[in-house]
C-alpha cells in the first residue's frame, strides 16, 4: 500500500512522456531524422546537435524522439492486436466450452509451446521484416497469453455465485456473460495489457537489433542501437542513449503494472 | 507418483506433434517456391519441375508432413542451401556453445537471485528489502543486448580488462575460453536476476503469511528453522516453474547476446539463416529449440513433485 | 509468584495508529483450568490469544503496560530465545484450519518430531514411538503409514486429530485453541472436541479455547471470558453468564442461540416442488490413464415441499445436500429421475433455460462476499432481479427495490453502495432482497447463515421467517447447523451419503428421532436446550 503511489505517479509520468513524444514527435524533434549532416558524424553531445549525431550525422535526439513513435507506435497496435484476438478466443472457448473450446485451446497450446522470441522469429522469417511483419508476429506470438488469461477468468468468473445467482435468476448465458462474466475479467487483462506493451517494446527492439524488425533508414531504437555497435568505441553516446531510452520505457511500464497489480488485485491491497 | 510421471510424459506427446505441425505450416507459408529456392533463380524450368518431384512438392500435403516427420523422427533435419551440410550436426555443434553460457547463467543467477529474494522477502519492508526490489526492478528493464553493449563499453573499451569479441573453445584453451564466457555470462545473469529475485519474494512473502508458518514458531522453532525448513521449499516451488521458462526462453534470446560479443553459438546461426534464407536450416533451428524447450519443461514438471507433494495425486 | 496464566492490562494497537484491537483485556486461568474467550469476528479474541505466545501478526505490539504472566513469568518481556523455550514446550497452540496449518511439503511424521527433537532429549527412536503411540491415542488408523504420509491425504478431521497430537505430545502447560472446530462438520468437531478434553484432562493442561459460540463454550469449559470490539464486557462461570447474562451484549449473544420457534399448522396442500427417485452424479476427471466415471452424489431421492412450509435438509458435508438443492433450482442436471414444478415435469434443458423454466424460484446463497456482483451496485443489483417480471417501468423497478430493501431492513441510502461497501449481514440482506424481491412462490436457501456471526445469524433467521410468513414462499433449507434448522424448519429431511435416511416434522425429528444417524447428529450438536 505504501509503495503504490510512487509507483504509479513514476510509471504514470514515464508511460506519459512517452505517448506524448510519440504522438508530437514531428513538433518535438529539433530537426529531420533522415537528414544527413556529415561533418556531424559521431559527433558527441553538445556541438550543433542537442544529443550529437549517428554514423551519418543524423541529429540524434530527432531519431530518439522519432524512434519512440515507432517503438510505442508499434508496441500499441501489437498490444491492442494481441489483447483483441486474445479476449476473442479466450471468451469464445470459456463461454462456449466443449469442442470450441478444445479446438482454440490446441491451437494455443501449440503457439505457447514455443519458448521467447522463437515464434515471432518464425513470423518474420516469413513476413519479412517490416512495421507490418512486426505487428503481425509479435501479435500472433503474445496472443496465447492473453487467450489463456482470458480463458481461465471467464472459467473460473463463471464457476462464482454471483454468476450462478444471474442464471437462477432466469437471465439467459449471453446476457450473464456480457453482464456479470466479462466486467470481472478485464482487471487482469489490463495489467496483462500493460505488462505485455513491456514486453513488446523489447521484442521490437531486440528484433530490430538483431536487423530483423524496422528496417533502416527509419529510426527504432532497436535498429539505432544495431548500426551503432560497430562505432561503439569512437562515439559510446550512439549505444548508450537508445538503450537508456529503451530502459527508461521499460521501466516506468513495469512500475505503472505493479501499481495496477496492487491495485486492481484486492488480495494484494492492505 | 508413477502415474503423474507417466501422463506427464504421455502429455508432452501431443505437444510436440503441434510444435512439428506449427513448423511445418509456418514453413510452407515462406512466400517463393522453394525448388527455386533451392536452384537459385536461373534455373530452366524442367529442372525446378524435376526438383519439385524429387522433393515430394507434387504429394498432397499430408503425405509430405508425413515423409517429412519420418525424416525428423529418424535423425535427418535436411540438408543446409548456403552451408551444404546438414543440419543437425550443424546445429549440435554450435548448440553446446550456447547451451554453456547458457546453463552457466542460469546456474549462477539463480545461485544469487534466490537466496536474495528470499531474505528480502523475510526482512519485509526494511531498508535492504526495498534496495532488492528496486534495483531487481530496474535489472528487468534493461534490455539484454544494451546491458552487453554497456559492459563491453566499460570493461572491454575502457578498462580493458576483459576481451570484447570472440569465443575461444574450452578444448582449445581453457583460461581464455573462461575469460571470453565473462561478459556474456555477466549479462545474462544481471538481466535474468530481476525475474527470479521478484518472484522468489513474492512467493517467499506469499508463504510467510500461512497459518503452517504460525504453527512452526508456535512450536518453538527458530527463525533460521522456520525460513529454511519450512518456507523455503513451499516458497520454491514457482520459483523452480519460473527457472524452466528462464531457460527456455534463453534459448530463443540467445541470438541478441550472441550478436552482441559475436559469439558462433545456435542463435547467431538462425539469424544469419533468416538473413540468407535458408529455410531447412531456419526449420531445423525453430525446431531444436522448441523441442528442447518442451523437454526442459517437462523435466521441470517431473521435479515438481518433490518441492509439493500435492501435484503427484 | 502465581502458577497459571494471568492476563493483565492486556492492549494491542497497530504502530502509529490510534486504533485499540484489544483494550486493557483481564482474566487469569489457573493450572488445569478450561477458560473461553467468546466473541464474533472482530472481537479481539484471537489477537489475544496469539498475543500470549507472541505471535501476532507484523506491525501490532501489546502496549508497554501490558503483562502476560505465565507461571510467575512475564512473555512480555521474555527475550526471543525464551520465548521460544516456552512455545511448544509448555504453551501449545491448535488453530483453525487444519486444511492449511500443516506444511503440505514435509511429512507427518517429521512435523510430529520436529518439536520434540528441539524441546526434549529423546532419543530418534523414542521420538518415534512417542509419536505413534499419540497417534494412536487420537485414533489415527494405521499410525506408522501415517508418520511417511503426507499432510494432504488427510482429510480436515484427521488433520485437526493429527495437530492436536503434535502439540499434546509435549504435555505442554497450557493449549491455546483457537477455534479448533469452526471448519469440521457436527460429528467430526464433537469427536475431536471430545479427543482435545480428554487429552488434556490426563495431563492436567489448563486450556484456553477462543469460540465465537457461546453454545459449544458451554458444554467444555469452567470460566468465559466475553468480548466486543476488544473489551471483556463480561467474565465468570460459564454456566452463570451463560444462565443469567449480566451485560447487554452477552444477553444478545445468549438470545441469539438457536431456540425452536412455534410449529406452523401442517399443510396438505398438493405440493408445489416434487422429485421422484433423483439421482445426482459428476463425471470424474477423466485423465489420459484414466478411465471416464461417474460418482453418484445422491441416490434415489423421493421429497415433496409444499406450498409456504420450509422443509430442512441436513446432513455433514459431501452428504449431498447442497447438489440437491441446486439440481432442483436448476444449476445441475440430474443423472436420472424427474423434477415436478407444480405437477409438471422439467424436462432436460441448458441451464439458463432450466433456471427460466424456474422463474418463480430463487437461491440465497451461502456466501454474501461471493453471491454478489462486485462490480454491482446494491440498486441496479435489485433492479435486475425484477428484469423478467412483465409490465413494470423503470420507476417501478425502482420503486420497488427501494420498497424492498426497507422491507429487508436496509437502508435504502445503501442502494448506491458497491457490495465490498457493505458487512456481512448486509450483504445477506441484500442477498435476501434480491432473492424475494420477485414474489417467488419457493426459495432454497443453502448455508444462507453459516458464513456469519452468530447474532447476524439470529437477524437473518428472523428475517427469512418473516418474509416468509408475509409472502407465503415455501423454502428448502439446506444446512449442517441443526441449530438453525431447528429454529426455522417445519419439516427435516436427514441426508447420509446421498440418500434421505429420515424425513419427518421437525419436532418429531428433534424429539423422537429414529434413524440411528439422526441419533447421533442431534448428540453431536451442542444445542442449548439439550446443555
Amino acid at each position: 500500500m505504501r509503495r503504490l503511489p510512487l509507483n504509479l505517479w513514476i510509471g504514470g509520468t514515464v508511460v506519459g512522456i512517452l505517448l506524448l513524444m510519440a504522438l508530437f514527435a514531428p513538433w518535438i524533434a529539433p530537426v529531420d531524422p533522415l537528414k544527413l549532416d556529415l561533418p556531424a558524424r559521431m559527433q558527441g553531445p553538445g556541438g550543433g546537435h542537442l544529443l550529437g549525431g549517428d554514423e551519418f550525422g543524423r541529429d540524434i535526439a530527432s531519431r530518439l524522439i522519432y524512434g519512440a513513435r515507432t517503438s510505442v507506435g508499434i508496441a500499441l497496435v501489437t498490444t491492442l492486436v494481441a489483447v483483441a484476438l486474445g479476449l476473442v478466443f479466450g471468451t469464445l472457448a470459456g463461454f462456449l466450452r466443449g469442442l470450441p473450446d478444445r479446438a482454440i485451446m490446441i491451437f494455443n497450446d501449440a503457439f505457447l509451446a514455443f519458448p521467447g522470441l522463437l515464434l515471432a522469429l518464425g513470423f518474420m522469417t516469413v513476413f519479412g521484416a517490416s512495421r507490418t511483419g512486426i505487428v503481425i508476429a509479435l501479435g500472433l506470438a503474445y496472443m496465447p497469453v492473453v487467450v489463456r488469461l482470458v480463458r481461465g477468468t471467464v472459467l473460473s468468473v463463471r464457476a462464482r455465485e454471483y454468476v450462478e445467482a444471474s442464471r437462477v435468476g432466469g437471465n439467459s448465458e449471453l446476457y450473464t456473460m456480457v453482464r456479470h462474466v466479462l466486467p470481472n475479467c478485464m482487471a487482469p487483462v489490463i495489467v496483462l495489457a500493460t505488462t505485455m506493451f513491456g514486453w513488446i517494446i523489447l521484442s521490437e527492439s531486440s528484433l530490430s537489433f538483431l536487423g530483423l524488425g524496422v528496417p533502416p533508414p527509419a529510426p527504432s531504437w532497436g535498429n539505432m542501437l544495431s548500426t551503432a555497435r560497430p562505432h561503439a568505441a569512437q562515439a559510446p553516446h550512439m549505444v548508450i542513449l537508445p538503450g537508456l531510452c529503451i530502459a527508461m520505457s521499460l521501466l516506468g511500464v513495469n512500475l505503472l503494472g505493479d501499481a495496477l497489480r496492487d491495485w486492481l488485485d484486492p488480495k494484494m491491497r492492505g | 507418483m508413477l502415474r503423474f510421471v507417466l501422463s506427464r510424459l504421455f502429455s508432452a506427446v501431443p505437444t510436440l506433434v503441434l510444435v512439428a505441425v506449427t513448423i511445418f505450416v509456418l514453413m510452407r507459408m515462406v512466400p517463393g517456391d522453394p525448388a527455386t529456392l533451392m536452384l537459385g533463380d536461373l534455373a530452366e524450368p524442367d529442372q525446378v519441375a524435376a526438383m519439385r518431384r524429387s522433393m515430394g512438392l507434387d504429394d498432397p500435403v499430408w503425405v509430405q508432413f508425413l515423409t517429412w516427420a519420418g525424416q525428423i523422427l529418424r535423425g535427418d533435419f535436411g540438408t543446409s542451401i548456403v552451408l551444404g551440410d546438414p543440419v543437425l550436426p550443424l546445429i549440435l555443434d554450435r548448440f553446446s556453445v550456447s547451451a554453456t553460457i547458457v546453463l552457466a547463467s542460469v546456474l549462477l543467477a539463480v545461485a544469487i537471485a534466490v537466496p536474495l529474494g528470499i531474505l528480502a522477502a523475510w526482512h519485509q519492508d526494511s531498508a535492504g528489502d526495498l534496495a532488492v526490489i528496486g534495483s531487481s526492478t530496474l535489472l528487468l528493464s534493461i534490455p539484454s543486448f544494451w546491458m552487453g553493449l554497456m559492459l563491453l563499453l566499460v570493461f572491454g573499451l575502457e578498462l580493458g580488462w576483459l576481451p570484447i569479441v570472440g569465443y575461444v573453445p574450452f578444448g582449445q584453451d581453457a583460461w581464455a575460453a573462461a575469460r571470453a564466457m565473462i561478459l556474456p555470462v555477466v549479462t545474462i545473469v544481471l538481466v535474468e536476476m530481476g525475474s527470479i529475485v521478484r518472484m522468489a519474494r513474492a512467493s517467499m512473502i506469499e508463504v510467510s503469511r500461512l497459518e503452517y508458518i504460525t504453527h512452526a514458531r508456535a512450536k518453538g522453532l527458530s527463525e533460521r528453522a522456520v525460513m529454511w525448513r519450512h518456507a523455503f521449499r513451499n516458497a520454491f516451488a514457482p520459483t523452480w516453474t519460473l527457472i524452466g521458462l528462464v531457460l527456455g526462453s534463453l534459448l530463443a534470446n540467445i541470438a541478441v547476446i550472441e550478436t552482441v560479443f559475436t559469439i558462433p553459438g545456435l542463435g547467431r546461426l538462425m539469424i544469419d539463416a533468416i538473413y540468407g534464407r535458408d529455410y531447412p536450416l531456419v526449420q531445423g533451428c525453430l525446431l531444436f529449440i522448441a523441442f528442447l524447450y518442451v523437454m526442459v519443461n517437462l523435466l521441470v514438471d517431473l521435479v515438481y513433485p518433490l518441492l509439493d507433494p500435492r501435484v503427484a495425486e | 509468584m502465581q502458577d497459571g496464566l494471568i492476563v493483565r492490562n492486556l492492549t494491542i494497537r497497530p504502530d502509529r495508529s490510534p486504533l485499540t484491537l484489544v483494550d486493557d483485556l483481564e482474566f487469569a486461568i489457573p493450572p488445569g483450568q478450561f477458560t473461553a474467550l467468546v466473541g464474533e469476528s472482530g472481537s479481539g479474541k484471537t489477537l489475544a490469544a496469539r498475543s500470549i505466545l507472541g505471535l501476532l501478526p507484523q506491525g501490532l505490539s501489546p502496549t508497554p503496560d501490558s503483562r502476560i504472566l505465565f507461571d510467575g513469568e512475564d512473555l512480555t518481556r521474555a527475550s526471543a530465545p525464551q520465548m521460544r523455550a516456552i512455545r511448544g514446550a509448555r504453551i501449545g497452540m491448535i488453530f483453525q484450519e487444519p486444511m492449511v496449518s500443516l506444511n503440505p511439503s514435509m511429512r507427518i511424521g517429521q512435523q510430529l518430531a520436529e518439536a520434540m527433537r528441539l524441546h526434549t532429549t529423546l532419543s530418534t527412536r523414542q521420538i518415534r514411538a512417542e509419536c505413534l503411540a499419540m497417534l494412536d491415542r487420537v485414533q489415527i488408523r494405521d499410525p506408522e503409514r501415517c508418520l511417511s504420509a503426507w499432510p494432504h491425504e488427510f482429510s480436515g478431521g484427521m488433520r485437526q486429530r493429527i495437530m492436536i497430537a503434535s502439540v499434546m505430545l509435549l504435555k505442554p502447560r497450557l493449549l491455546i485453541a483457537d477455534e479448533p472446530t469452526t471448519a469440521l462438520d457436527t460429528l467430526v468437531s464433537r469427536d475431536v472436541l471430545d479427543l482435545m478434553v480428554d487429552l488434556t484432562r490426563t495431563s492436567g493442561t489448563s486450556v484456553l479455547l477462543i469460540s465465537h459460540d457461546l453454545g459449544m463454550v458451554a458444554r467444555y469449559v469452567d470460566d468465559v471470558v466475553v468480548m466486543e470490539k476488544g473489551r471483556a464486557v463480561e467474565s465468570g462461570r460459564a454456566r452463570d453468564v451463560l444462565r443469567a447474562p449480566q451485560n447487554a451484549y452477552t444477553r444478545k449473544l445468549v438470545a441469539a442461540l438457536p431456540r425452536r420457534g412455534p410449529a406452523r399448522p401442517p399443510t396438505d396442500a398438493a405440493p408445489l416442488v416434487e422429485t421422484r427417485g433423483l439421482s445426482i452424479g459428476y463425471p470424474e476427471k477423466a485423465g489420459p490413464l484414466r478411465p471416464k466415471r461417474f460418482r453418484r452424489v445422491v441416490h434415489d431421492v423421493d421429497l415433496a415441499i409444499r406450498p409456504g412450509e420450509t422443509l430442512a435438509l441436513v446432513g455433514a458435508s459431501g452428504s449431498g445436500k447442497t447438489t440437491l438443492g441446486r439440481t432442483i433450482i436448476g444449476l445441475e442436471r440430474p443423472e436420472t429421475g424427474s423434477i415436478r414444478i407444480r405437477g409438471q415435469d422439467i424436462g432436460d434443458q441448458g441451464t439458463a433455460s432450466r433456471c427460466r423454466a424456474r422463474r418463480d424460484m430463487q437461491m440465497i446463497f451461502q456466501d454474501p462476499y461471493s453471491s454478489l456482483d462486485p462490480r454491482q451496485r446494491v440498486g441496479p443489483l435489485l433492479v435486475e432481479a425484477l428484469r423478467h417480471l412483465p409490465g413494470l417501468s423503470d420507476g417501478d423497478r425502482r420503486a420497488r427495490a427501494r420498497d424492498c430493501c426497507v422491507e429487508v431492513g436496509l437502508d435504502p441510502a445503501l442502494m448506491t453502495r458497491f457490495p465490498h461497501q457493505l458487512s456481512g449481514g448486509q450483504r445477506q440482506r441484500v442477498a435476501i432482497a434480491r432473492a424475494v424481491i420477485a414474489r417467488p412462490a419457493f426459495v432454497v436457501a443453502d448455508e444462507p447463515v453459516s458464513a456469519l456471526d452468530m447474532t447476524v445469524q439470529k437477524q437473518i433467521l428472523d428475517l427469512i421467517r418473516h418474509l416468509q410468513d408475509s409472502h407465503g414462499f415455501a423454502c428448502l433449507f439446506v444446512s449442517h447447523d441443526l441449530g438453525a434448522v431447528e429454529q426455522v424448519a417445519d419439516r427435516v429431511a436427514v441426508m447420509e451419503a446421498g440418500r434421505i435416511v429420515e424425513l419427518a416434522p421437525r419436532d418429531r425429528i428433534f424429539d423422537a428421532p429414529e434413524h440411528p444417524y439422526t441419533k447421533r447428529l442431534l448428540e453431536a450438536s451442542l444445542r442449548l436446550n439439550a446443555a
